[in-house]
């Protein structure tokens, strides 16, 4: 079979997911920007699974980086896009770089909820701050685009073709690193760490790359999705919150890309079909669809299309 | 003075009630290597069920003999105990173990998600409150301070609980199989324990243990949905910080974290969240497996 | 006297009440051979995990290259030339043999691993495939390893640790979990490709045969000390190394 380069799969990506920006009514708009901004965090999320840790807290990069647009915005009259998501992503980005050397010597069980503590520590510390909305959180007004400041459907054309665009370079960089040499060498640590020291590398150091690069993505969700919302709150950093990227990472598995945003486009799905048919068990049907997720698909959806290799020569 | 009197006796009753509730998640972990994020939905089941109990207990008569609502309470937990941790035991978790223990999270917390809205369906959105036994015991003063007699009584339940699980533990034949068991399920299963009736005992004491943690909480609290979304995460932090499957570990665990809650209500309210995981980052930083733990060498 | 590759020089270990290592001194010249006899608990494993970093010595040093390398972690004793084999054949089981080769590779390329030169471009999988082959088991390269054979694990999990410049190599059981008609065929491959590439050889083995083929020195440790250090056919025939480690007059 022929292999294409990632460039071309990133260009047919790019045209399939842009035309959503034509066919896609309204609300669906929404709810497609709102799962890819997500997925943006539950791949972060699946870096880390590829080196083996779960991080149960990716909420307080994408709190993180959802607040700091927004007082970027409220406080600096900054209103460009891109320069809103440069910000959030460097802020995200020196804190993963803090966190991730202190988490990297973590594993299993230990990682999932220390990264948990410290998101709640955010939820906390932000439900305290009444200066900044407290519980109620802040309202953020529409960004513009180098200068352009489009309303209604435009606004939200631009706004889904910016996330997209988005979803597709970050999406390529990742494939790219995980076919990398440190992509190798972040699955073989998930799958051997003595082996990987002994070969003179340090796992701690893989595992901090690969937190950054989640703190990073996190940062980059949390910005457009509070840009798509209008609002942030606390609950950004909630447990919950995280518990469903985690959800979407395991949904997807840890071998596509693609797959990732898929699994967040059928969660948002799901959840917004249940809470509009079964408006008061809508939980129940996540986790039993969730349920179902883990016993049929153990390697997650990516394991549909990408087999591993050497099982069949 | 008082201050510190203060922080102590609000800490102790806090630590009696997370000691309650940590223990059986600790214990449910150390025999099924299953870190249970619906222990919450258990606590807030208990809760719920109490509150229904205690409830019927007085609109049957009960003022005759208010304190045979304390007995209601135990009851509720039992129930839960009886009825949940066989469905969720044999029903689900058994197809789990051995499965990689973050993944086991995601199930629980699955399990955690339906039983939110199960919890819903029964007991519908609006509060429950039954305050009769809260207001039982009377009150208690201490220098200048007056505490609710019941809050003591949660200490006091916390004490009976660490010594009955403890003494379960060591000073038992039942117990010493329970602990083979968690030192090596396999090995005990080729020695001839019916390893699967442990695996279910443990879980059903664990479920008892959040159902009766959240069944005493009900009589203090307006009994809302939600309640076990915030108890779950906190019990998590005390049984890192204890070391995770050890008993002491829970029961010391607890008191940190009871305590230096108390003090920060009282000194630095803003830190309330924060100092719980600041504890508990900090007891990790020095003994990265919790206070209690065995390490062990992996042998190359 | 301090002219050897590896100078051992009075090193401790106790572990609780067990003392694992009394008093060890060493001095191991480049290009030996050396094999380490004894029985179990006798010391062997704890030397090569001392020398290769994976237990802290209490007390005493471990040159090499002229510098102290007592207590640094496995990775930077890696870097610094010297590599070692396991007991259990440590291999990443969700990967091909090719694909654990290159992982070594990686690690161990002209340049730092890259976050985006792919890990299996034609130049990398042309150097793993050249060790792959220098060993042996080039053919299995597409095969994952819980597939494959003891012999072949044990030396992929050599030819892995051949990857970077190896200076010294310790061999924890080299035939331990090989069926008995590989041990040879397999030391033989070894001894010979460690030989050419001028490595200095130390390797732990209960095979008196193999220890008597192979090696050019032999040092039998008994309750964590050195009791003897020589050519094996004067340590086999030490009356006080057949009474505490063969067992038996060789």
């Amino acid at each position: 079979m022929m292999r294409f380069s990632v460039f071309t799969y990133a260009a047919i990506g790019f045209v399939a997911l842009a035309a959503g920006a034509i066919v896609l009514p309204d609300w669906a708009m929404f709810l497609f920007a709102m799962a890819l901004a997500k997925g943006l965090v539950c791949l972060g999320i699946v870096g880390m699974m590829r080196g083996g840790v779960v991080s149960f807290g990716q909420g307080l990069y994408y709190c993180l980086g959802a607040y700091t647009a927004t007082l970027a915005a409220n406080f600096l009259g900054v209103s460009d896009i891109f320069l809103l998501t440069l910000l959030s992503a460097a802020v995200c980005l020196l804190v993963g770089l803090i966190f991730g050397p202190l988490l990297s010597s973590y594993r299993g069980i230990f990682f999932a909820m220390l990264s948990l503590a410290l998101s709640m520590v955010l939820y906390g510390s932000l439900s305290k701050m009444s200066f900044i909305g407290g519980t109620d959180g802040l309202n953020i007004g529409a960004p513009t685009f180098l200068g352009w400041a489009p309303e209604g459907r435009p606004l939200q054309t631009a706004l889904y073709l910016y996330v997209v665009t988005i979803v597709v370079i970050s999406g390529a960089l990742m494939r790219v690193y995980f076919d990398s040499e440190q992509g190798l060498i972040t699955q073989a640590t998930r799958d051997n760490e003595l082996r990987v020291e002994y070969l003179g590398a340090s796992v701690r150091t893989v595992m901090a790359y690969n937190y950054a690069f989640g703190a990073l993505l996190g940062g980059i969700g949390g910005t457009i999705a509070v840009l798509a919302l209008g609002h942030v709150d606390p609950e950004f950093a909630f447990w919950t919150t995280s518990g469903e990227f985690v959800f979407v990472a395991i949904l997807a598995g840890y071998l596509s890309v693609p797959a990732v945003f898929f699994a967040a486009i059928i969660l948002e799905l799901v959840r917004s079909f249940s809470s509009l048919y079964f408006p008061n068990t809508w939980q129940l049907s996540l986790g039993i669809f969730l349920l179902i997720v883990i016993v049929t698909l153990p390697s997650g959806l990516g394991s549909l299309v990408s087999r591993r290799k050497g099982q069949n020569t | 003075m008082d201050l510190v009197a203060t922080i102590l006796v609000d800490g102790l009753i806090y630590a009696g009630w997370l000691f309650i509730v940590s223990v059986g998640l600790t214990l449910v972990f150390g025999v099924l290597n299953i870190l249970n994020i619906a222990h919450g939905s258990l606590y807030a089941i208990g809760a719920y069920a109490s509150a229904s109990l205690v409830g019927v207990y007085f609109a049957a008569g009960g003022d005759a003999f208010p304190y045979g609502s304390y007995a209601a309470l135990i009851l509720a937990a039992v129930l839960v105990a009886v009825i949940l941790g066989p469905l969720l035991e044999r029903g689900l978790l058994r197809y789990f173990y051995g499965r990689d223990e973050v993944l086991n999270v995601l199930v629980t917390y699955a399990v955690f998600l339906i039983l939110e809205d199960v919890m819903k369906l029964i007991w519908g959105v609006n509060p429950y409150f039954v305050y009769e036994p809260y207001t039982l015991l009377g009150t208690v003063e201490m220098g200048s301070l007056f505490y609710v007699g019941y809050d003591f009584a949660v200490i006091a339940a916390a004490i009976i609980v660490g010594l009955a699980v403890w003494l379960t533990l060591n000073r038992t034949q039942i117990g010493k199989v329970v602990l083979a068991v968690i030192h090596d399920a396999e090995i005990s299963q080729t020695m001839g324990v019916n390893v699967k009736r442990i695996y279910l005992g443990a879980f059903m004491s664990g479920a008892f243990l959040a159902a009766l943690g959240g069944a005493l909480t009900a009589p203090m609290i307006s009994v809302t949905p939600g309640l076990g979304v915030n108890v779950i995460i906190v019990a998590f932090a005390v049984v890192i910080i204890g070391g995770l499957g050890s008993v002491p570990g829970a029961a010391i665990g607890a008191l940190m974290v009871g305590i230096s809650r108390a003090a920060s209500v009282h000194l630095l309210p803003e830190a309330e969240l924060f100092i719980i995981y600041f504890v508990m980052a900090i007891v990790l930083v020095f003994r990265p497996e919790g206070l209690f733990a065995k390490t062990q060498a992996r042998k190359i | 006297m301090s002219n050897g590759l590896l100078e051992v020089r009075d090193v401790q270990k106790t572990f609780g009440a067990v003392t694992a290592a009394k008093d060890i001194s060493v001095s191991v010249p480049q290009g030996s051979i050396y094999s380490l006899i004894g029985s179990n608990g006798a010391g062997k494993t704890t030397f090569v995990n001392m020398v290769t970093g994976y237990i802290k010595p209490d007390a005493g040093t471990i040159n090499f290259g002229g510098r102290n390398i007592a207590g640094l972690p496995p990775r930077q004793i890696t870097r610094l030339g010297i590599h070692r084999s396991f007991q259990i054949a440590q291999l990443c089981n969700e990967l091909t043999v090719e694909e654990n080769m290159l992982v070594a590779g990686a690690i161990h390329g002209r340049t730092r691993p890259s976050f985006l030169r792919r890990s299996d471009d034609a130049q990398a999988r042309e150097r793993a495939m050249a060790t792959l082959e220098r060993f042996n088991i080039a053919e299995h390269r597409n095969r994952l390893i819980p597939e494959l054979s003891g012999g072949v694990k044990k030396l992929l999990d050599i030819a892995m640790a051949m990857a970077g410049e190896t200076q010294i190599m310790l061999l924890d059981e080299p035939t331990s979990g090989v069926a008995a008609d590989e041990k040879f065929p397999i030391m033989d491959l070894v001894i010979d490709a460690l030989r050419d590439e001028g490595v200095t050889v130390i390797f732990v083995e209960h095979d008196m045969d193999i220890v008597n083929r192979y090696s050019e020195r032999v040092l039998a440790f008994y309750d964590g000390q050195i009791i003897a250090d020589d050519t094996p056919d004067v340590v086999l025939s030490d009356t006080e190394v057949q009474r505490y480690v063969t067992g038996a007059p060789a």
